[in-house]
């Protein structure tokens, strides 16, 4: 199963602190933690709030706000996708997390064999796509 | 989240580190993973109580530790070993450096695909020291009694203890054979969970997921082995497929007919990563490697009319070269079918027919018959799919070369 661990932020404190050197070392330690059991699949820092941007929708309409968002109560600063056996061990390594304070949002990712076969919808596009095998590019 | 369960996370992760260590300072694996298990016991009663210890991994080894030491003061006729033991295991700290648990897991995958064990047992030792798994889990992903895999396991480390074998990593001139008998215990477990048609849904997959991670934790241990991140990435590629290669009625579905958009891209840009690692070591290809930059020309095509069948062909040649065997050959013929068209791939299946490797084996007469389709020699064709078809064990695919049969001539 994978895992998305999402570090969250609140914007009220996020007053663009860099990280000290001990604390990006033990980033480093836990990151080559998981590096080395074999589980990190992907991992990344987000750059501060104030660079990025909303797209918003409406029906056809789109509209752009730039940040910084103080009206929103936490926004994800960085993320791990992890390759465990189970939530119980997704937990574990957020956990490990050498963190003081904030919060990590632990979710489990979709694959395509977590679809259940026999749900309607798959077997729709399985029937969908031997109607049109010969439209699909061979 | 149930302390229990939690209990149960912590094993999975910390189990091959904790008894690794007790693994170099007792000499013993089989004597390792008991105190490890009495470790856990410790935990399972005590953490419901304290909570988890921020430093688990630590607190099982220390544990274990303690039990080894009160084990042997209790024994009357003490043997000086033990003494010994007790004595330098109480010099020791309890918390060693990355580096030295980092050696000490290496020394334990070497050891439990020992070439003085069975095959089976190395599997299962593997899945037990390493994984972490219950035998009650390798049983079931296995399809067979959990007596069965107690047997293995317990056999496994009595032969390691009769043989003496030394809890290390082996030498230069004997690393590459050594390495090689280490990759193929991880690529049979990946295989028993990929091939799986049937079993415990959750189980299967879990053989696959836990190959890889044991090839990614050897990759890091063995940064400049090629062939370890060949493998890791031939399992990267293969895992990405998992959710595109059956249909609904549970028949599989070839990978030229797979919906692409179906595959993990993560997986498949760590499988490019791993083997683009493998190849920057600047070494000859290996038999990993190559199978991997066969998977990497699927993985990589956008739709099948994409494929590069001529390098396949060639990758081909490169593989028959150093391991040569008519599975390959014959993977070999359908590549130069595609690459040169149906006559070029006939040639080189009559010519692997003539030899008789594979008499018996149904995919011949099927490559056979698709080929003889395609150059429009139908009855031909209907002799070779029925042939396939009387020497398939699998029902379904028994259907589906006799439907062919009888489709050929109706073309």
């Amino acid at each position: 199963m994978k895992f998305m661990l999402m570090l969250k932020a609140d914007p009220a404190n996020q007053e663009a602190r860099t990280p000290t050197d001990e604390e990006l070392n033990n980033m480093g330690r836990y990151n080559e933690k998981l590096i080395e059991a074999g589980v990190l699949l992907a991992g990344e820092g987000l750059h501060p709030v104030e660079t990025g941007s909303w797209v918003s929708f409406e029906g056809e309409d789109r509209s752009v706000t730039d940040g910084p968002f103080t009206e929103s109560k936490e926004l994800v600063a960085g993320f791990w996708i992890l390759d465990v056996a189970s939530k119980d061990e997704a937990l574990v390594w957020a956990k490990a997390i050498p963190l003081t304070d904030g919060t990590v949002e632990v979710r489990r990712v979709f694959e395509v064999e977590d679809f259940n076969q026999d749900n309607e919808y798959v077997q729709q596009e399985v029937k969908w796509r031997e109607e049109h095998e010969g439209a699909v590019e061979r | 989240m149930t302390t229990n369960a939690a209990v149960e996370a912590v094993w999975r992760i910390e189990s091959s580190r904790v008894i690794a260590t007790l693994a170099r300072l007792t000499g013993d694996v089989g004597l390792a993973e008991d105190l490890a298990q009495d470790a856990l016991i410790a935990a399972l009663e005590q953490w419901p109580e304290t909570g988890v210890p921020r430093n688990a991994g630590a607190w099982l080894t220390a544990v274990a530790k303690r039990r080894a030491i009160d084990g042997w003061r209790r024994q009357t006729a003490l043997r000086e070993r033990y003494q010994t033991l007790a004595h330098s295991l109480e010099e020791t700290t309890d918390d060693d450096p990355d580096d030295v648990i980092r050696d000490d897991l290496l020394r334990l995958i070497f050891v439990s695909c020992h070439p003085v064990l069975q095959p089976s047992s190395r599997v299962a030792l593997t899945l037990r020291l390493l994984g972490g798994l219950t035998t009650e889990e390798i049983a079931r992903a296995f399809l067979v009694p959990s007596p069965t895999i107690g047997q293995r396991i317990s056999r496994a480390k009595r032969t390691l203890s009769a043989a003496k074998v030394p809890f290390e990593v082996p030498d230069r001139s004997e690393l590459k054979e050594r390495l090689g008998a280490v990759l193929e215990v991880l690529y049979l477990i990946f295989n028993e969970g990929y091939a799986a048609t049937s079993g415990d849904g959750w189980m299967r997959p879990g053989l696959c997921r836990e190959a890889l991670r044991l090839g990614r934790t050897l990759a890091e241990l063995l940064p400049a082995e090629p062939e370890v991140h060949g493998l890791v990435a031939l399992m990267e590629f293969q895992s990405s497929r998992l959710g595109a290669r059956t249909a609904p009625d549970g028949s599989a579905i070839l990978l030229q007919d797979q919906d692409r958009s179906r595959w993990n891209r993560l997986q498949i840009t760590r499988g490019v990563a791993a083997l683009a690692r493998a190849d920057s070591l600047g070494r000859a290809r290996g038999p990993y490697v190559l199978q991997a930059a066969l998977a990497a020309c699927h993985a990589t095509a956008p739709h099948s009319a994409d494929t590069d069948w001529a390098l396949i062909v060639a990758l081909y040649d490169a593989l028959s070269a150093i391991a040569p065997s008519p599975i390959v050959e014959l993977n070999r013929a359908v590549a130069v079918s595609m690459a040169s068209g149906p006559d070029a791939g006939l040639t080189a299946v009559d010519r692997l027919a003539g030899v008789g490797a594979l008499a018996g084996y149904h995919l011949l007469p099927a490559v056979r018959g698709d080929l003889l389709a395609k150059l429009g020699r139908g009855p031909e064709a209907r002799l070779e799919f029925e042939r396939a078809a009387s020497l398939t064990r699998n029902e379904r695919e028994r259907e589906l070369l006799l439907g062919r049969a009888a489709n050929t001539l109706a073309d």
